[in-house]
């Protein structure tokens, strides 16, 4: 396959753009895809500030790299989950990456600031780890963004991720989901602005620039993944994709462009600060708390039965 | 050559003769859609053509949970 701009020898290959990139043409579509993200939906503004929130993985690290390319003042956060190995590893991933380009990166530990880490607090909550940790992601990235200064945060979502929540929202018609699924969350009551640079970008383009950058991530995903049903819709899309080139990106481009605006009627629940720690949610007491509260109470129970037997 | 499958399929597997990347794809059943194929610090596309003496990756590049 040869480049189509410079008809040298091809290194990517994009089946839904019919295209094919060697690698300095590849970096410039992949910069560009991005640079058209962000003005299309006003992300940032020129060198603006902005905190990534990193996990190790190909996207994030991926989309650190190229803001950082691109002029950003663009800093890491790094949420460490206490996942065994995995949390170890993709931390290193992240200091590694910091160090090597000599950026900012901050470290939060989940066990420091919330008494357990989040396998235990999953186990103590009879939830499934990927909720529990999706919900102190959230809780977390926000808390921290806000402490730090920072107006925007920004994650690594990619095309192929944001499809398969569309999927997902879709088959279970979650219309407040829907309402808000897009590649930028305006900042409300407590909430800082989020964005996704990547979303025009698919998994194996974020993954064929972090490689060709000589970007060091973390390969395996996280153990508890296995199963997830984001994993079972991408499968799902992954095999239309490969008949009819070119799906997972109508999919979402047509949601973003003309079927959107059908869920805007949809009047998200008022935001107030929680009654325990003051981070905005719509509940008395937001799930954060509420997850950290029921934990405790389990641990205080099982605690001195296993001291005692 | 040899070849090199990472993530949840991990193995290591001596391939004979000379086949494209789109041709060993699918002889490994893989989605070429879901992977990445490497060889040193050089991305291949499906078209390809690898030889005996060849050291490959297969890294897949699906995430999520």
């Amino acid at each position: 396959m040869r480049c189509i701009v410079c008809r040298a020898q091809a290194v990517v290959d994009i089946p839904r753009h019919r295209s094919a990139f060697c690698r300095d043409h590849f970096f410039a579509y992949f910069e560009n895809q991005v640079r058209r993200a962000i003005r299309d939906w006003e992300m940032l503004a020129p060198g603006q500030r902005v905190l990534v929130a990193v996990s190790g993985g190909k996207d994030s690290l991926a989309l650190w790299d190229v803001l950082l390319q691109l002029g950003y003042e663009a800093h890491g956060l790094y949420l460490d989950l206490g996942i065994g190995d995995y949390s170890r590893q993709s931390r290193e991933a992240c200091q590694r990456f910091a160090q090597e380009r000599g950026a900012v990166l901050h470290v939060v530990v989940v066990q420091e600031e919330q008494g357990l880490p989040v396998p235990q607090l999953a186990r103590a909550n009879r939830r499934p780890t990927c909720a529990v940790c999706g919900t102190v992601k959230r809780y977390s990235f926000n808390r921290a963004a806000r402490q730090l200064g920072y107006d925007v945060l920004a994650t690594g979502h990619n095309l192929d991720d944001e499809a398969a929540a569309l999927l997902g929202n879709l088959l279970h018609w979650n219309v407040d989901y829907l309402a808000r699924q897009a590649p930028v969350l305006p900042a409300r009551d407590g909430l800082v602005k989020r964005i996704k640079p990547l979303y025009r970008l698919g998994e194996r383009e974020t993954a064929a620039y972090a490689v060709l950058r000589r970007i060091d991530y973390i390969v395996d995903e996280c153990p508890h993944a296995v199963g997830a049903k984001e994993l079972l819709y991408k499968e799902a899309l992954n095999l239309i994709e490969r008949q009819s080139p070119g799906t997972k990106q109508s999919l979402l481009f047509g949601f973003l462009e003309r079927g959107r605006s059908f869920f805007q009627a949809y009047e998200p629940p008022p935001l107030h600060p929680c009654a325990e720690c003051g981070e905005p949610t719509t509940a008395q007491v937001c799930a954060q708390c509420r997850i950290v509260r029921r934990a405790r109470e389990t641990v205080a129970v099982i605690a001195p039965l296993e001291e005692a037997g | 050559m040899r070849v090199h499958v990472r993530g949840p399929r991990r193995q290591t597997l001596e391939v004979d003769g000379r086949r494209t990347v789109a041709q060993l794809l699918a002889e490994l059943g893989l989605d070429p859609g879901t992977v990445l194929v490497i060889r040193g610090d050089e991305l291949l596309t499906p078209d390809v053509l690898l030889g005996p003496e060849d050291e490959i990756e297969v890294r897949p590049v699906v995430s999520g949970g």
